[in-house]
This record gives C-alpha cells, structure tokens and sequence, in this order.
C-alpha cells in the first residue's frame, strides 16, 4: 500500500480544498484544470511511458464528448451510461487508429502526424455531419440531479473530477509497476531492443494507445456534464491536443504525478497572466508555449522529474532519479 | 451538361495554388529531409511572414515583391537563430524534444501574433491584386501566376545550391550519413540551422507571393501547413521533387474536389490522402525510406 501513499496525500489535501475556498470562480478554475489534467495522463500513458508522441488527443477527447452528448440529446440515454458509452467509443477510436498506425509501423514523426490527421479529419466531419449537430455542436438539456450527472454545486463536481483523475493516477501507478508497463518503458527506450528480446512493440503500444484513449475520452465526457455543450472546434480542436500533450510534459513526462502537477501550473500561470494584463486574447498561450521550450530546455523530465533531482542530490533517495542508462552514461 | 473547359479553368487554378502549397512544403521537407523532424512552427512561421509582408506594405509602402528582396535573407537569418540557439540545445539531440520545441514555437508566435495584432483579418490592396489574363474561356489571376513561376525559380535556385556550393554538399552529407558528416569535419550544428534557415526562408518567399491575394491573419499561416504536411508526405518526407509534384498535385485535388463535394469536404479528401498515404506508403511517392 506505501506505494499509493503519495496518491492518497495528494488527493486528501485537493479534497480538502472545498472546506477552505467557497468561491465559485476557483472551483471552476480547479475543476477545469483537473479535467486537463485528466486528458493530460491520457496523453501520458501513451505519450509518457511508451513514448508514442501523439499530436491528435482530441481525436478521443472529442470522441468521448460527442458519444455521450449525441446519446443523451438524440436517444434520451441516461448520462451516467452516456459516460461510460463515451469512455468505450474512446478507446474504440484509440485502437482504430492505433492499429492502423502502428501496424504500418509508423514511428517519432510520422506517428505525430498521423494522429493529428486523424483528429483534423473528425473535427472536419464533425462540422458538418447532422449528428454531431454540425456547425452548432450540441446541447444536453438541463437537468440538476445526479442520476443524471449534473450537480447543483460546483463543489459535486469537483469530487466527481477529483475521483476521476484520482483513478487516473491508480491506473499510471499499476501500469508503472506491471509488467506491461515495463515492456512499456522498454519500447519507449529502444523499440528495436525491446523486439529482441521478445517484447511484441505492437500489441504493448496498442494496449497503451487503449488505456490512453479511454482515459483522454473520460475527459471529455466530463466536459459535456459539466458544460453542457460540445462543438467540433472544442472537441476536436488542436488546442485540445496540444493541452493534452503539454501538461505531462511540463509536469514530468512518463511519471504518475506529471499531468496533474502541468495542469495545475500551466494553468494557474495563464490565470495569473490573464489577472495581471487583463483578458488579452494570446498572453496566456504564449506563457505555454514559451514555458513549453524552457521546460524542455532547462528540465527535460519536467517539473516532477527536476524535483526527483534536487532530492537526489541532496542524498536523500527519497525519490530515486530514473535516468535512462543513455542518460546516465552521458552524465 | 459538365463542360471540360470549367474542368481544365479548375485545373489550371488548382496548379497556380498548388505552387505555393508545392513552396510551403519544400521548407517543410528541406528540414526533414536534414533533421529528420516535421518543423511544426512551419504554420506559425508563415503567419509570422504574412505579417512582415503586410506591415512592409503597410508602413513602408513597400510592394510585396520588392519586400521579399529583405524579408528571404532576414527570414533565413531568424530560421537560422532559431535553430541553432533555441531548437538545438534545447531538445538535448532527442527528435521527440525537436517535435516539442518546434510546437512550444509555434504556439508562442502565433498567440505573440495574436497578442500584438488581435486576430483581425487583414488584406492589401494593390493595383495589380485582380489583374487576370484572359485565356478565352476562363481567366487566370496574374498574381498568381507570377507566384506560379517565381516558386519554379527558387526551387530552380534551391537546385543550384545544393549540388554545386560547399554548403549544399554539406547539407546533403548531413541529411545522408549525419556522423560521418560529423568526422569529415562538417559543422553539424551549422548546418542543421543553415537547414532550418532556407526552409525558413521559403517561407518568406511564399508569403510575399500569398499577400497580394491572400489575407493575413495569426493564424492564416496554418492552412497551409497542414496541407503542406499531406504534400511532404505524398511526395516523399525529404525529396524537393516529391514535395513540387505533391504541391501542385494536392492543389489540384483541393480545386477539383471544391468544385465536385464543396470547400469543407474537399478538405476531408486531402487528409483522407494523408492518412491513406502514412499509412500504406509511408515513404511516399519518391521518397527513399521512412
């Protein structure tokens, strides 16, 4: 159980949050983080542990979204059997177009390129089929009682997201110690070695892709509760890609706690930004983009993974740094 | 009854936009070819130089043609910065780190764009703007064309340079054999940026030839590239003749498939290539290997 302590400290004191702050506008601040952070360790399984880069998240993102909405606004379908339609129309996707890329063997790139054409090609679609309501995107009707996953309070929704990303963080801690997850690390490190020494790299790969997927999708059937509407450019928008691959990568690429530690930076500094200068369109992207470079720059196993250090370095293994051996060997 | 003189006036405009297209994606695919990574701060970049363009007219009164005469080589210069101290040490020799640094550029510039100019649309309006020559049965934009041949004159000039300087000899030692280019005594961090500088560069140049009839706005840069990313990999991810023939042939199926399914399916239809093409051919029509 010493394993899950971290999980459950940092879970404890988000949960505490709601007893402390009242304010609508910094629970809906952290509800909308947490959700990135969510989309974020889907992207990190993936992205993080197999080192499949992927530069189309809003494919499941937005999959989750719509699957949920279209069943609730067209067929009367309940909302908590919605999400997890959603979740499963997800990761349905992630193993189309996960088998399809990585059965062509597409790699680094041309995996990067693929994914984002997929997610273009569903926002496309989505914008002008009728189902997914076109170019007006669509509305769940309201309807504040928790069968039908949606909360009067914001307070409700925040433990519903808590629980998620709580989940989210079991899920990356068990893959981090299984033996898939292993294999994982061993394709992400050298995809050829990890073949030679029996590691099937396709069927690991899509394995993630499908955790990846659901996780990412989960995300955003919480979206459509919590905001009652989803459009093509929301759900399947670059942006959303971009959030999802830019929070585990800033918070500390392939570890448990890095998509939640991003999000909850990146976003408090576009919040800071915006609060400072006022709400000019552009300043708070910049902030990500240029933390994005630094990050890569100055801490490449991000925020999570610079810390590990400091605590190493002060001889206290605490938190052993896991440097590659290429790493290791260059110092 | 479906005349084949509208079929051959849609060909004809798919293959003037295409040469743009056919521009973009030689940048595009001049840094792949060399670094081997796709440059996702392309979109961004060509934002950035539409809007240099538009300024240069603007401010200085300067015709988009004459400004390409400054913005290639200050373009060739900021692409060469960028590589060499920002791109490069900053993804620490990792291909995935060199896909990430050039997504955190892209998303700086366009929202530093976006941030300093609003996100306006904006147009110039020259005397030639929609001057056309008539060919009887349709008419052909002349600014068009003038980009038409001018994209044929610096790929021509791209030519020359890579198999007759020292620097082009470098850069294709580069791009074929990276460490024994390193042993020979070729600056590797040099090049990489020279790379990144011309690929740069013809996106300034593109730009020029986009404004008179095109628009600018912090994200107008990024239609291009996507389709760019579809030409460089039909082509062939690296071959300058894969990326002309993938332009110009894209921008016939985006004008043809406008004209049959309209503008947004048409668009569909590039990515289905796309996706069709990475996934059953990866190395694309000419390329050597993925």
């Amino acid at each position: 159980m010493k394993t899950f302590l971290p999980i459950a400290l940092g879970v404890a004191v988000l949960a505490a949050v709601p007893i402390f702050v009242h304010s609508n506008v910094v629970l809906n601040f952290l509800v909308v983080t947490l959700m990135i952070a969510l989309a974020g360790q889907g992207w990190n399984i993936l992205g993080g542990y197999g080192g499949q880069y992927s530069f189309g998240h809003a494919a499941f993102f937005g999959t989750g979204a719509y699957t949920t909405a279209i069943l609730q606004a067209n067929y009367g379908v309940n909302a908590w059997l919605g999400f997890a339609a959603g979740i499963a129309a997800g990761a349905a996707m992630g193993g189309i177009i996960g088998g399809l890329a990585f059965r062509a063997g597409l790699r680094s790139s041309y995996f990067a390129l693929v994914t984002l054409a997929f997610a273009e090609v569903l926002r496309i679609l989505a914008s002008v089929a009728p189902i997914t309501g076109a170019g007006v995107g669509i509305l769940v009707k309201l309807d504040l009682r928790a069968q039908s996953f949606q909360f009067q309070s914001r307070a409700s929704f925040y433990f519903v997201i808590l629980a998620l990303v709580a989940a989210s963080l079991i899920i990356a801690q068990l893959i981090e110690r299984s033996r898939f997850g292993v294999w994982l690390v061993a394709v992400r490190e050298n995809e050829d070695a990890a073949m030679a020494l029996g590691v099937n790299a396709t069927a690991v790969k899509l394995g993630a892709m499908i955790v990846s997927a659901a996780i990412t999708a989960a995300a955003g059937c919480f979206y459509v509760q919590y905001f009652l509407f989803i459009d093509a450019g929301i759900g399947y928008g670059t942006w959303m890609s971009i959030e999802a691959l830019l929070t585990p990568i800033i918070g500390g690429v392939g570890t448990v706690f890095g998509a939640l530690v991003g999000a909850l930076v990146v976003k408090s500094l576009g919040e800071g930004a915006k609060l400072i200068t006022g709400d000019v369109p552009g300043l708070d992207l910049m902030i990500y983009g240029a933390v994005l470079v630094l990050v890569i720059r100055f801490a490449p196993r991000g925020i999570v993974g610079a810390l590990a250090d400091i605590y190493a370095r002060f001889g206290r293994r605490f938190a052993p740094s896991r440097k590659t051996a290429v790493e290791a060997v260059r110092g | 009854m479906l005349s084949p003189l509208i079929l051959i006036a849609a060909v004809l405009n798919g293959l003037m936009i295409g040469a743009v297209y056919a521009l973009v994606a030689l940048g595009l695919t001049l840094i792949y070819g060399v670094l081997h990574i796709i440059n996702f701060a392309h979109g961004a970049l060509l934002s950035a130089a539409l809007f240099a363009a538009f300024f240069a007219y603007q401010k200085l009164g300067l015709d988009p043609y004459l400004a390409a005469v400054v913005l290639t080589p200050g373009f060739f210069v900021l692409g060469y910065a960028l590589q060499r101290f920002v791109i490069g040490p900053a993804s620490h020799g990792d291909d995935r780190n060199m896909l990430l640094v050039t997504l955190g550029l892209a998303v700086l510039i366009e929202n530093a764009l976006l941030y300093a100019f609003r996100a306006d649309t904006r147009t110039i309006d020259l005397a030639y703007g929609f001057k056309s020559i008539d060919l009887g049965f349709t008419f052909l934009s002349l600014p068009r064309l003038i980009s038409f041949v001018a994209v044929f004159a610096v790929a021509l000039a791209l030519w020359l340079i890579m198999s007759f300087t020292d620097t082009g000899k470098a850069i294709r030692a580069v791009a074929k054999e990276k460490l024994g280019a390193e042993l020979a005594g070729i600056d590797v961090a040099h090049i990489y940026a020279v790379t990144f500088g011309l690929g740069t560069a013809c996106v300034a140049i593109a730009a020029c030839l986009l404004i008179p009839t095109y628009y600018v706005n912090p994200s107008a840069g990024n239609a291009f590239v996507l389709i760019a990313f579809t030409i460089v990999v039909l082509g062939g991810m690296g071959s300058v003749p894969g990326a002309l023939i993938g332009g110009l042939l894209i921008g016939v199926v985006e004008s043809l498939g406008g004209f049959f399914f309209g503008e947004s399916l048409g668009q569909v239809g590039i990515f289905l290539i796309f996706i069709a093409v990475l996934l059953l051919r990866p190395r694309g029509l000419f390329g050597a290997s993925a």
